[in-house]
């Protein structure tokens, strides 16, 4: 019933056994120690499970394990990479967080709105983030976290 | 939350095969493509499958090309896809609208056109716009190929006229003329929410109306009696107020956790009027741009 699935994860070539039913968020939490990825709501609206898809932001906990053989995965792990990244800097700097169960899938999202958009307007930050929940913050502080000029301008 | 229900995975790289696979598991199979819907449905085993069969490895189902006198949307083509395409941009404006009101970015990265009309929910943000478009669908299943028109794709709430073992592949969009629309979207906030209402209008440079709405009926829907009223005159109040009239008569909403029967009639007709302003304004070259909340 299980199956050997291939892919890389934060760059390196990974694999794991599945069965068809396993749910991609739990197989990176459980098997692989990628704990960035967060259950909030489970089924597609609050954006705390957000991980990268060759290279675009999507909701890990409405796809299949089996479904990324031969997929680069990217979590925030990879996104920092053993140093902090620029984005994560600012989110420190302006306070973009309080309890912080958000910010590894918000991260992720503005990760995608910056590699296209290296300079992107307020409006284009918050429809980046319009899928991703935030109870603490109020999301001015995560707005301001992405405009500072040492996020929105050294990429 | 885990899946309970044990199935077996299938990735076909063919429709072909996996017409093949539907035939011989029924409806006992889903098919999956962008997931956003079924995964959902699966957590909460609303949907219990013997067999899942993905078909996101069959490549002749995927892009977005020009083919013949029709825009041809693969099967595996994402809102994201949509959005980001400069010919749906220009000459498909309102399906663009459209696509930018579905969910979230990280969606509609994974959401795909066509399941969204196979999904068939009746507030369905595609559906307006792919009418007014007059788009095609493309079935394929064990007897071959056969296209039908969208304005009878969806029967109901969640129904649709596929059989058990067929598949959309594609959906074809007409060229259309010279025109301008818009596609009003009503939810509780901006972002991420289904739409209360939605309401697509076209407007060509001879003046003809079309408009098409959804969440306002069980299925999205294209009125003849409001085009008629509509197309060739001029939109003022008196005018107006014999739609929302006819709107009373032609729409059929419900009243559920996201607003009330009455709100959604009420609103029905001040989006009709704000989407025909916006449309005839940007038919003269001026107006919001595409994409702007008119609502």
């Amino acid at each position: 019933m299980k199956k050997t699935i291939h892919f890389k994860l934060n760059g390196e070539k990974t694999s794991m056994d599945v069965a068809p039913n396993d749910v991609l968020l739990e197989a990176l939490r459980a098997n692989l120690g990628a704990k960035s990825p967060k259950c909030g709501c489970d089924r597609g609206d609050c954006g705390t499970c957000t991980v990268m898809i060759n290279g675009r932001a999507v909701r890990s906990c409405l796809i299949l394990a089996v479904e990324v053989e031969g997929c680069e995965i990217l979590t925030l792990e990879g996104v920092s990479k053993g140093r902090i990244a620029a984005l994560q800097r600012s989110f420190v700097k302006h306070n973009s967080f309080q309890c912080g169960f958000c910010a590894p899938g918000m991260i992720m999202s503005l990760t995608e709105l910056l590699n296209h958009k290296p300079t992107p307007t307020e409006e284009e930050v918050k429809e980046a983030i319009s899928g991703n929940l935030c109870r603490c913050t109020g999301y001015t502080q995560i707005v301001e976290g992405v405009m500072d000029p040492a996020v929105s301008k050294k990429r | 939350m885990p899946i309970a229900t044990e199935f077996e995975y299938f990735a076909p790289a063919s429709v072909r095969e996996t017409v093949g696979l539907l035939s011989k598991f029924k409806d006992k199979a889903r098919l999956l493509a962008g997931g956003t819907d079924l995964i959902v449905q699966l957590k909460e085993d609303v949907s219990k499958p013997q067999a899942l069969v993905d078909i996101k490895r069959i490549a002749p189902l995927g892009g977005i090309k020009v083919q013949g006198k029709f825009l041809r949307l693969g099967a595996l083509a994402t809102f994201t896809e949509l959005i980001e395409s400069t010919v749906i941009k220009s000459k498909y404006p309102i399906l663009w609208e459209a696509a930018r009101t579905v969910a979230s970015p990280g969606v509609r990265n994974r959401a795909t056109v066509a399941g969204n009309i196979c999904s068939a929910v009746p507030s369905l943000d595609s559906a307006p716009a792919l009418l007014v478009y007059e788009a095609v669908v493309v079935i394929e299943g064990p007897k071959g190929s056969r296209q039908i028109p969208f304005a009878s794709f969806i029967t109901g709430p969640r129904r649709t006229v596929l059989a058990k073992d067929e598949l959309v592949t594609a959906i074809l969009l007409p060229q259309p003329g010279k025109h301008c629309g818009a596609y009003v979207k009503l939810g509780r906030y901006a972002g991420e929410d289904l739409a209360q209402a939605g309401v697509a209008v076209l407007a060509d440079a001879k003046g003809a109306i079309r408009a098409a709405f959804c969440a306002l009926a069980p299925a999205p829907l294209r009125s003849a009696k409001i085009e008629a009223l509509l197309s060739c005159k001029k939109c003022d109040a008196a005018v107006m107020a014999q739609a929302c009239a006819l709107l009373e008569r032609e729409l059929a909403p419900i009243s559920d956790i996201r607003s009330s029967k009455e709100y959604r009639l009420h609103m029905a007709g001040v989006m009709l009027e704000r989407g025909l302003k916006a449309a005839c304004s940007r038919l003269k070259g001026e107006g919001p741009d595409y994409g702007k909340h008119l609502i």
